[in-house]
């Protein structure tokens, strides 16, 4: 290189949503194409974000190629907003991509980027729901090579998948996959819903939201489009169950916080060893509060450590 | 009790920002900030490692990223490639030759002397690894005389800006196959995903800008028996190769720069072909940005392995296409291990629950907690 080259130190300036625009539009293509044939684990190109493989770049992808100056935009990491990775994505996408509003209530966005769940409250026609996927194939886990599992999808044979099942219930007498419960998509693909607990599993099917994942690392982007059917592998005599929040005596456990029934919870050990649970969503657990009124607020400002 | 999940990220991020510069800038006596110029002149071969891995063609941004990230070759390269997506691609490239490269090292262990003489050339190959003491507290003087003293003690130069290939050679004299002209785009593996089975191209491009230590890794489990290449080099070369874009008006070929270039060719164990003809030696190519000896030739050796397994099938793991070029990337690898720090308190949630209820059901006395609800 020239001795005499110096730097462009005034290049620091990235054009809006970071990503030149030919990416995005390969990235856009690719998100038609999920969306055509739903469960399709569609290939691209996949540019390197300036965060780790790993830390959501297929899902930053997605979000960078959607976004505009019109959107509002909410980004969760284990169901909260406020989690590290969470608002590290979200400080990202607010430098890169100027005018885009940012909210903490599911209901107020117009786009919706997670790692790990999908939020509590039920979403709706005017919203995209964006998954980040560390393994995009459900198939990984009874097929390591990449080209042998593409055939396999292509004729939808799941067989190997559906004796995986099988011998768990032989052996454990019960279907032991915890998160990345394989779902049949449209009556044909077998996704991997991303690491999702099986709570979630069941938000899938018919959603009223776009649902997008993409997978930076793997490369793949796919898609359960709005109102698709959505069902988790099972049997017709062991069928598919969500997390059990049941306590010892069969009584559901409630959130500490907000005493909701019906949302999963996170477990917590305090000092003394006992167990404790809260709401894993927390725009969910605020909302909760923001309900019940008169001590709310107090328990409320706790919240930043 | 407050919510105690995972808040108060912001602050945390700064914080660990701040910790982490500050480190930096504390160590040493002299507290000196390392010029971008020092780094790319005193630790040319890391500059090398992170132009190669990284992707792209910028020592100084490599020496930037190097200082940024603290030596961290794997973030340094990252780094690179994150500021490699906000650039649209303007052109491809023609094929460019290296026969034309300005060689500064050029050697072949297959014969004694070969067409244009050995070139030793700056290498650490012959040198005694005993820590020279003197380097720990040079005097300004006499490092800036080292360079002096070398340029002057230099033989006016009867060497030739550019050497014949040792395959060619090899080629003339019918042991090697015949040149086989490539149709069409070369495969970018910026703009296309690798679906396999992909073709030659792709395995190059992917292993060009891959982590050093993983390509060494695979190629070496190849070399120890996993697999049979045993090579011969028949030429390894360091140089800088002119860069030739076609002109945009006239379309003429012209000399747009030139970048340092490691290039690797390995002859291995002999083969018939396809249609009975004689048999002739088998190749393997490896050609790296920057001065990476060990990763061309471990490059070579896997492109070797990778053509046998992408005719035979694959018998060892460095044969296996799909197996070497999805784990070689160092973006991609360091990626994910470092993700599983991220919180996974979801999945795990999960886990126990799956855990806890097969317990039940296998009668194991699981722990009763206490609960507070």
């Amino acid at each position: 290189m020239n001795n005499t080259y110096e730097l462009p130190l005034d290049e620091a300036g990235y054009a809006f949503g970071f990503m030149d625009e030919y990416a995005k539009k390969e990235v856009r293509r690719a998100i038609l194409k999920a969306i055509c044939i739903p469960g399709y684990q569609t290939p691209y190109a996949s540019r390197e974000m300036p965060m780790g493989r790993g830390f959501g770049t297929g899902g930053l992808q997605l979000t960078l190629s959607l976004v505009g100056g019109n959107d509002t935009l909410k980004v969760i990491d284990q169901g909260s907003d406020d989690s590290v990775n969470a608002v590290n994505l979200r400080q990202f996408v607010q430098m890169t991509c100027p005018g885009v509003d940012v909210t903490e209530k599911t209901e107020d966005a117009t786009l919706i980027q997670s790692r790990h769940r999908i939020p509590e409250k039920l979403l709706t026609e005017a919203q995209i729901l964006v998954l980040q996927v560390p393994y995009p194939d459900a198939l990984v886990v009874v097929e390591p090579s990449e080209a042998r599992r593409k055939t396999m999808h292509g004729e939808a044979d799941y067989s190997r998948l559906l004796v995986k099942l099988y011998e768990d219930i032989v052996k454990f007498d019960e279907i032991t996959i915890s998160h990345r419960y394989p779902t049949r998509i449209h009556g044909h693909y077998i996704i991997d819903p991303s690491p999702i607990p099986r709570w979630d599993v069941p938000k899938l099917h018919q959603s009223k939201a776009l649902i997008l994942l993409g997978a930076g690392r793997e490369k793949k982007i796919y898609a359960v489009p709005p109102y698709t059917l959505a069902e988790p592998l099972a049997f017709e005599d062991v069928v598919f169950s969500v997390e059990d929040f049941r306590d010892a005596a069969g009584i559901r456990r409630t959130c500490s916080r907000c005493g909701t029934a019906d949302s999963f919870l996170d477990e917590f050990s305090n000092e003394a060893g006992e167990k404790t649970y809260q709401c894993s969503d927390s725009a969910y657990c605020d909302e909760q509060l923001a309900h019940q009124t008169v001590h709310a607020q107090t328990t409320n400002t706790e919240v930043a450590a | 009790m407050g919510y105690v999940a995972i808040k108060g990220g912001k602050a945390s991020i700064e914080g660990a920002a701040a910790a982490t510069d500050y480190l930096r800038a504390s160590s040493g006596k002299q507290n000196q900030s390392l010029t971008l110029d020092a780094i790319e002149g005193q630790l040319r071969l890391l500059v090398s490692r992170v132009v190669s891995e990284g992707g792209l063609y910028h020592p100084k941004l490599a020496a930037l990223a190097i200082k940024q990230f603290q030596g961290d070759t794997l973030e340094a390269a990252f780094a690179l490639r994150a500021y490699r997506s906000t650039k649209p691609r303007l052109l491809e490239t023609p094929p460019q030759n290296t026969v034309d490269m300005r060689v500064i090292r050029r050697i072949s262990s297959a014969f004694k002397d070969i067409p244009g003489g050995q070139m030793l050339g700056p290498t650490y190959d012959y040198a005694l690894r005993l820590l020279d003491l003197g380097l720990a507290d040079e005097n300004p003087e006499d490092f800036r005389a080292i360079a002096r003293h070398f340029l002057a003690d230099a033989p006016e130069n009867e060497l030739p800006d550019s050497f014949p290939k040792v395959l060619d050679a090899l080629r003339t004299e019918g042991l090697l196959p015949p040149l086989k002209p490539v149709a069409g785009a070369p495969f970018d593996i910026t703009r296309q995903p690798l679906i396999f089975p992909v073709p030659r191209a792709a395995a190059l491009a992917t292993m060009a800008r891959a982590e050093t230590g993983s390509l060494l890794a695979i190629a070496y489990s190849n070399m120890r028996g996993y697999g049979d290449v045993h090579p011969t080099i028949a030429e390894l070369r360091v140089g800088y190769v002119p860069v030739m874009l076609p002109h945009p008006v006239t379309g003429e070929p012209m000399e747009a720069g030139e970048v340092l270039m490691t290039e690797c060719e390995v002859v291995a164990m002999f083969e018939g072909d396809d249609q009975g003809g004689k048999p002739v030696f088998t190749l393997g190519y490896g050609a790296c940005f920057g001065h990476n000896e060990v990763k061309a030739i471990s490059m070579a050796v896997l492109d070797r392995a990778l053509q046998k397994g992408m005719k035979d099938g694959a018998a060892n793991p460095s044969e296996d296409p799909e197996f070497v070029l999805l784990h070689v990337d160092g973006v991609d690898s360091m990626g994910f291990a470092s993700h599983y720090k991220m919180p996974h308190y979801v999945t795990f949630q999960s886990d126990m629950d799956r855990l806890r209820t097969t317990q039940a059901k296998a009668g194991i006395d699981t722990v009763r907690q206490k609960d507070t609800v």
